[in-house]
């Protein structure tokens, strides 16, 4: 910075603007605190996961797959990670097959398309943005699961982390969750189910929701209709927090804060996730629990 | 998962008798799917064959080899609604609709009065209905026709966007046919496929709204089917066949009604300025004044409250830039190869600075540095103190694009296609290449950094390390530069349209149609966006929605882009005036 100050004439310049100004919070401290340090230290993505069958199901129809990269050097670091949580669907539909093909695709189409970037002497990025890619995954997936398994049904919550983004793809009512340590636990995904649809269009109220019969109703789902469509979006990823993912079996059985808590006071991740599987099949373990926590340290 | 073949049945030797030959191939690898599979397929040929209506194929024949099953059925020449809908231009009349959807009643109703048990179709649906050689309606795929298979996590049979509420909880009932088929009238109306939008959302676009030509009697009678409620809709297929008949006797031969555009032309301006040629720059808003570049070498000052001249100060060239003020001093490139700063009261010259080539680009100011681009291919830094380069960086072509300054880097593109991201110490820090030019000026929201190109897309690259993260496809190239607010992008392109795309998904919003090329760049004020464009008028839009709030016309092309300033908005024309507008 001195360097820079001495070179442009040491003249600090403010733009005149109109932004009513407020105290900063907490988090916004702990934001500019890391923009001022060194750009050259490591930074480091970090993740863990859990699952269990749950108490009451026979059969883990849940896959998830959590990979996380760290490749360093003199151009500095670039966190890469794939999480992916599929929640396949119900008994004698084969869900399990479907949600483990779901995985494995999406994971081996977005690490194919990475090769030539992370893996070649001359890296060369992708041709195609990061949404086209995990557009193009869900698409074979889809594609897969209704030759193999016809009939069959899978969610999918697919998250690429590349640098400080976090791209997701997006089917059915597993979710995505950014965790804030002040406490704070914020959906990032939309649940494709009937009861969250009924909710958004103000026909049932949230708290209808919570006991509404048929909470496990999907109008979405990977290889199921002809037409897939998605949701595919970029978002930051928390830089002081954690990015979750999870099947409905843990964010329909513990409650947000406790899922919150039990991740803060946690001595790490991998711990964290046992507690949070722990937590599901202590409230009854009703269904299948994945989870997938990664955080960016650094 | 399954073909349909056009097949000769040889039963018939001496004449041409052409069936349809339906085979699925069972792929699944689980035995207990495959057999699954194969109980569904006979089901089907079995309710079919016990079936007679106009309106229902024939079935001939049924059988499985290996891992194949075989349908034999009535060759219907035709083509199914659903390319019928997709291939036709325009909307489909009305008369055309209508028609379909008695026929279409007729067949439901037999079908919910069938004995001993009333069948539902569970999947009435644009590409389930064929429209044969005659016109005629005929219903295909039984496939799913049958009892409804509830799984423990709901196995959704039935058309995602078509069904109605109760059909995803598992009731199927006559009542939701109807909802489908009010669906399917919907999108054969509208040309919008419930497929691609949230469930139970056609409240959401209404008919008319989206085809003005469909009556409001045809409107009552599909919105009426796509009730919430099934108490709120029609009870049976004949009561809604009799609902549409009646819509079409009221409406006899459709009466068209023609929406009508805008209230453009009740928009008188404030004040006009004229210069003595054409305004392709932006304006620039500084202390009660009004500054703007023109074709006849001048900058000039107006007053901004009546548009009263004050001063000019002449350069050697063109001033397509727009002005920038800074310590009481204004900041522009022209033609002349030079930035020139001028005493924003004065209108007198404290210094200039010669690029070797006609700066187009405008100038951004941080760090005590003026940051331009010229035609000269060069990205120059210049020192305000000293008026002298602190660096230049090389590029291999024109930069007419406006640098945009943050996080200590510099964003700027160039007419070959480079996007390029360069340090406070005149480093490259990393390099994008698009496929053709950019002289659209970037702009930063959160972690994306936002142009377009002339190759026709909209780019969001990460502003830290150059990855795509989304393209968004354009009509045709574009020069405008986006705008972001609220977390949608909006920009112009050559085709003539202004874009709404949403920053996180890159989905878009909505798309508003100009008579020209847009290379104006929008701008939102309050919750309006105001663009120009080449057909000569200033748009003003509502910027979540892209309907028309007014337009005014000039007498030239808009290319540059309005400034809304306290209410008011200032556009330059190539019919050499600037014009002043109640925003």
């Amino acid at each position: 910075m001195q360097f820079f100050r001495k070179m442009f004439g040491g003249q600090v310049t403010k733009e005149i603007e109109t932004a009513t100004t407020a105290p900063l919070s907490d988090q916004q401290i702990q934001s500019i605190l890391q923009g001022t340090k060194s750009q050259f230290d490591l930074q480091q993505l970090v993740a863990a996961s859990g699952q269990s069958v749950g108490k009451q199901r026979e059969l883990n129809e849940d896959s998830l797959l959590a990979l996380t990269t760290t490749l360093a050097g003199n151009s500095g670091s670039l966190p890469f990670g794939i999480y992916i949580v599929a929640d396949g669907m119900g008994g004698h539909q084969f869900g399990e097959v479907a949600s483990n093909a779901a995985v494995r695709i999406v994971a081996g189409h977005i690490i194919r398309k990475f090769q030539p970037y992370l893996f070649s002497i001359k890296p060369s990025p992708p041709d195609e943005s990061l949404q086209e890619i995990m557009q193009t995954a869900v698409r074979e997936a889809q594609k897969i699961i209704q030759n193999e398994a016809p009939s069959s049904g899978t969610t999918l919550t697919a998250a690429l982390v590349l640098g400080q983004q976090v791209t997701i793809a997006h089917v059915g009512d597993s979710r995505a969750y950014h965790i804030y340590p002040d406490g704070r636990a914020e959906v990032v995904t939309r649940d494709h189910s009937l009861v969250k649809r009924l909710e958004e269009l103000g026909h049932i109220s949230p708290a209808e929701a919570e006991n509404y019969p048929h909470r496990n109703v999907l109008y979405r789902a990977l290889g199921q209709g002809e037409i897939l469509e998605a949701d595919v979006f970029t978002v930051s990823f928390p830089q002081t927090g954690y990015l979750m993912l999870c099947s409905d079996g843990l964010w329909g059985v513990v409650a947000d804060q406790d899922i919150n808590k039990i991740i803060r006071e946690a001595p790490s991740l991998q711990r964290a996730c046992q507690s949070l599987v722990e937590a599901a099949n202590a409230a009854g373990g009703p269904d299948n629990i994945s989870v997938i926590i990664a955080q960016m340290i650094g | 998962m399954g073909s349909v073949y056009r097949a000769r049945d040889l039963h018939f030797p001496n004449v041409v008798k052409l069936v349809a030959v339906k085979e699925m191939i069972n792929t699944a690898p689980d035995p207990l799917i495959r057999q699954t599979i194969v109980q569904n397929f006979e089901r089907e040929a079995n309710l079919l064959a016990t079936l007679n209506h106009h309106s229902i194929p024939r079935i001939y024949d049924y059988f499985t080899e290996e891992n194949r099953s075989y349908l034999v059925i009535e060759y219907i020449h035709g083509k199914d609604l659903e390319a019928i809908i997709s291939e036709n231009e325009g909307f489909m009349t009305e008369e055309q609709v209508l028609t379909w959807g008695v026929e279409l009643c007729e067949v439901l109703s037999f079908l919910h009065n069938h004995k001993p048990d009333p069948i539902i179709f569970r999947d009435m649906k644009p590409s389930n209905v064929m429209i044969d050689h005659n016109g005629d309606v005929k219903l295909v795929d039984f496939g799913i026709a049958k009892t409804f298979q509830f799984g423990q996590k709901g196995t959704m049979i039935g058309t995602e966007g078509y069904s109605p509420p109760e059909q995803y909880r598992g009731e199927a009932t006559p009542l939701a046919d109807l909802y489908a088929l009010g669906a399917t009238l919907h999108h054969a109306l509208s040309r919008r496929d419930p497929r691609m939008e949230p469930p139970f959302s056609f409240e959401e676009r209404p008919l008319r709204k989206i085809n003005p030509s469909v009556t409001p009697e045809l409107d009552a009678v599909v919105t009426r089917s796509l009730q919430y409620n099934p108490e709120d809709r029609f009870q049976t297929a004949a009561e809604m066949k009799d609902a549409l008949l009646a819509a079409a006797h009221k409406t006899g031969i459709l009466s068209k009604v023609t929406s009508t555009i805008g209230q453009a032309n009740g928009i008188k301006p404030l004040w006009t300025f004229r210069c003595e040629d054409e305004i392709r720059s932006t304006p620039l808003y500084y202390q009660n004044t009004l500054f703007t570049g023109c074709y006849d070498n001048n900058l000039y000052a107006i007053n901004a409250g009546n548009g009263e001249f004050l001063w000019k100060y002449p350069t050697e060239g063109g001033i397509v830039s727009k002005p920038v003020a800074f310590d009481d001093n204004l900041y522009f490139g022209s033609e002349d190869h030079r930035l020139h700063v001028v005493g924003a009261r004065s209108g007198k010259v404290v210094w200039t600075y010669y690029t070797n080539g006609p700066v187009r680009s405008s100038v951004r100011i941080a760090e005590g540095h003026a940051f331009l681009g010229s035609d000269d291919k060069f990205l120059h830094a210049v020192n305000l103190n000293s008026g002298r380069a602190a660096w230049k960086f090389e590029t291999s072509d024109p930069i007419r694009s406006t640098p945009y300054i943050a996080n200590e880097l510099v964003y700027v593109g160039n007419e070959i296609g480079d996007f390029l991201t360069i340090d406070f110490r005149g480093e490259l820090k990393w390099r994008f290449r698009a496929k053709r030019g950019i002289t659209s000026s970037p702009t930063i929201d959160k972690q994306l950094v936002l142009f377009s190109s002339l190759d026709g897309t909209l780019y969001a690259l990460d502003h830290r390390n150059g990855f795509v993260v989304w393209r968004f496809r354009l009509g045709k190239g574009s020069i405008s530069s986006p705008c972001v607010v609220d977390d949608i992008v909006f920009v112009g392109a050559a085709d003539g349209f202004i874009y709404a795309v949403e920053a996180r998904t890159s989905k878009e919003l909505w798309r508003f149609r100009t008579e020209h090329q847009v290379s104006s760049s929008p701008v939102v004020y309050k919750d309006s966006l105001y663009c120009g464009s080449v057909d000569g008028y200033l748009y003003c839009l509502e910027y979540r929605t892209g309907r028309l709030r007014w337009k005014f016309g000039t007498e030239g092309q808009i290319i540059g882009s309005p400034l809304v300033y306290d209410d008011i908005v200032y556009v330059g024309s190539t019919d050499h005036q600037v014009y002043a507008l109640l925003a």
